[in-house]
């Protein structure tokens, strides 16, 4: 119950949830919603594995997770950008989809004993911060040091970027965006194959770093739809979603180290002696995507923030006014 | 006249086109899971032979469809409301487990009571427990603008635990609390509290039960005010508001019933095939994951309550086909999974076709449109604001 060893684990964790969140934030900025980010890390996860595996190399997993994930978020693309289908639909249909070919892939995967993984290491200097130090730069894998890169740059990159601006352009108002000369559909095309590379570094960060191993369904346990839920809560901002992602993952480390010792604030700890207690403590993390959605919307009411306006509308060229 | 008569004539093949459209949405699915069978190195008509005997080979092989088909389509009812009034409802899996739950406490509390009494009791247990893990969604999307298909899912990893907690605390077997295995399950539930069998295979009484609820949902929805504001709220809230409908309440209602016919199903769970709760940890575990593929039969029967009957019964058949395809060819029967999600991507991807025939038809006919279901205005998908 080291608050300094739960913050470290929770960054740790939270950075699956980050990349996933920072690859929908991208997604839907430009105007698609993908619900699929739960398929899309569960075959990154899987990829990740199986060709760290074959190849002994976690570097050539990871790279081929994110190349995978992206290829299948491209189906979604085609169906809602170029179809212009449901987005909902077409997203649960990618779910089940990236679920099912990990499965029937990933077969057989639990039982490949140990891999090697992404590596792990202090940075010099910033470690001896007190606090921040051993919690951000003490023994972490170097996909959490890729995390802490990755958010400010697409902060950046969204808010004070020409290529930025384009993309937020074309999901607020695709028609200006179109007469402006944007090629709406390529940039919606792009940030989705953008969106699903990261949901499958997402998964690569479970199976490589985080959580290493195959564990079928169970791998990613409903972190995807976490991460989907952040993003509302971050109202589309980077810099929210990775706060939200490292809470959350401090959340889940908490709930597990309660468990463990046999006094609690000096009375019996309940969880150690009645352990199917245990169970509520695990539905915390889902309550409480639930309570930050009232917050986020409840927040979003009062300072007139929203999601971007075209976030689920198909563009199609020519129809009045969109 | 002879004008008139071509036009009616494409009117015509153009409507049996769309009809035939999940027919070829399946035969899609199919051809691209031949694709990966043989990437998997195994005869595709070898493994489809197999996933065919499996599932109508017999008529042992067939009533076990006709098992797993009851849950797709209780499942799927629910959805039909749910999605009819533009709630996008993915919580099946929980109000599932919620509603065996309730069902399961009135079967082990009511002991002496009769049979028939107690089987109608928990029925309508289930129907409240799905109908409470539905509704909370509900309310927290009217009045608090969450939304919807995140809280279900959430609710689902809630209920899961929920259902951990109690199997494996306060309605464990108590033989099995004696022991030091502590299998999660609860005691069985007495025989006289067993639907009945309708033939002499596993069949139950719960198949007939859904295929006539699935008529008095056709008639909710569509010869009731209670479905004819469902909808209406569903197609364009904003008219709806304008014409005296409280939105917020046919939203809770929406997403309430659509759970409690989820509850329903995880009640004949337990009444009609397991006879008790039993847990591996998991949802799947409990529910075979009936609450998705409820979602899924759904879409395919287009969100018609009837057409869901035949829809709930293809995917029950690929489910029990899946079983006999592993054991006689090796391939994992999570390809069933990959295969519903593609029916589903060819169902929604035909979607553009059926519009753009529709338009001519109006261009052409003046024909009257058939306004399409609510989730394919794309567009109402409003994440949370």
């Amino acid at each position: 119950m080291d608050p300094i060893i739960i913050l470290q684990a929770g960054v740790a964790s939270g950075t699956v949830l980050l990349f996933a969140a920072l690859g929908e934030v991208l997604a839907e900025r430009s105007g698609v919603l993908n619900l699929g980010v739960e398929g899309m890390m569960l075959i990154g996860a899987m990829s990740a594995f199986s060709v760290t595996i074959a190849t002994g190399n976690p570097w050539i997993g990871v790279l081929v997770a994110m190349f995978v994930a992206g290829l299948l978020s491209q189906i979604h693309a085609f169906i809602v950008i170029t179809l212009q289908a449901d987005q909902v639909v077409s997203g649960l249909a990618l779910t089940l989809v990236g679920a099912g070919i990990s499965l029937v892939l990933g077969e057989g995967l639990s039982k490949a004993g140990t891999v090697s993984l992404m590596p792990n290491f202090s940075i010099p200097l910033l470690s001896q911060i007190p606090i921040l130090g051993p919690i951000l730069f003490t023994r972490q894998s170097v996909l959490v040091y890729i995390g802490y890169l990755l958010t400010p740059l697409a902060w950046y990159y969204i808010n004070h970027t020409r290529p930025g601006l384009h993309l937020r352009a074309v999901g607020e108002y695709p028609a200006a965006a179109d007469a402006l000369g944007i090629n709406v559909f390529r940039m919606r095309y792009m940030y989705v194959f953008v969106g699903g590379m990261l949901a499958g570094l997402g998964g690569a960060t479970i199976s490589l770093a985080v959580a290493p191993g195959w564990f079928s369904e169970l791998t990613t346990g409903g972190q995807g739809w976490i991460a989907v839920g952040l993003v509302i809560f971050a109202q589309w901002d980077p810099i929210r979603a990775a706060l939200g992602s490292y809470a959350f993952g401090a959340l889940r480390r908490l709930i597990l180290d309660i468990q463990a010792p046999l006094t609690l604030f000096g009375m019996d700890n309940p969880f150690y002696y009645n352990p199917y207690w245990g169970f509520f403590l695990q539905m915390l993390p889902y309550a409480f995507t639930v309570i930050v959605l009232v917050i986020g919307s409840r927040e979003a009411i009062r300072k007139r923030l929203g999601a971007p306006a075209a976030l689920g509308e198909p563009y199609i060229r020519g129809e009045r006014g969109k | 006249m002879s004008a008139l008569k071509n036009k009616l004539q494409s009117e015509w093949i153009s409507r049996f086109i769309d009809s035939l459209l999940p027919v070829f949405a399946t035969l899609a699915a199919l051809l691209i899971g031949a694709v990966m069978l043989l990437f998997l190195r195994v005869n595709p008509i070898e493994a489809y032979a197999a996933l065919w005997d499996g599932a109508f080979g017999s008529p042992n092989a067939f009533a076990e469809t006709l098992v797993k088909a009851t849950p797709l389509l209780l499942v799927a009812l629910g959805i039909c409301i749910s999605f009819r009034g533009d709630v996008i409802n993915i919580g099946g899996e929980g109000q599932m487990i919620v509603g065996a739950v309730f069902a399961t406490w009135v079967g082990l509390t009511f002991t002496n009571l009769p049979g028939w009494l107690v089987i109608v009791l928990a029925l309508l247990a289930g129907f409240a427990g799905g109908a409470v893990w539905g509704g909370i969604p509900g309310l927290l999307k009217a009045y608090f603008r969450v939304n919807e298909i995140l809280s279900t899912v959430m609710m689902n990893a809630i209920a899961v635990q929920l259902m951990n907690f109690l199997l494996r605390g306060p309605m464990i077997d108590p033989s099995q609390a004696q022991l030091a295995s502590k299998i999660p399950q609860t005691a069985p539930l007495l025989d006289i509290f067993r639907l009945p069998r309708l033939v002499p295979t596993r069949l139950h009484l719960g198949a007939l039960i859904a295929v006539i609820l699935a008529v008095l949902v056709y008639i909710l929805l569509w010869r009731t005010t209670l479905g004819y504001r469902i909808r209406a709220v569903g197609q364009n809230p904003n008219a709806a508001r304008y014409a005296g409908i409280k939105v917020q309440r046919y939203v809770v209602l929406a997403l309430l019933l659509s759970g409690a016919f989820s509850g329903l199903a995880g009640a004949t769970q337990v009444y009609g095939v397991n006879y008790r709760m039993i847990t591996d940890g998991s949802a799947s575990g409990f529910t075979g994951s009936a609450g998705f593929n409820g979602i899924v039969a759904a879409l395919f029967g287009q969100l018609h309550p009837v057409w869901s009957i035949p829809a709930s019964i293809l995917f029950g058949a690929l489910l029990v086909g899946a079983n006999k395809m592993q054991r006689v060819v090796q391939v994992p029967s999570a390809l069933v999974i990959a295969l519903n999600g593609l029916v589903v991507v060819f169902v929604v991807s035909s979607e553009i076709w059926r519009r753009r025939r529709q338009r001519q038809r109006l261009a052409v006919g003046g024909m009257e449109e058939e306004p399409p279901p609510p989730h394919e205005k794309a567009g109402q998908a409003e994440a949370g604001t």
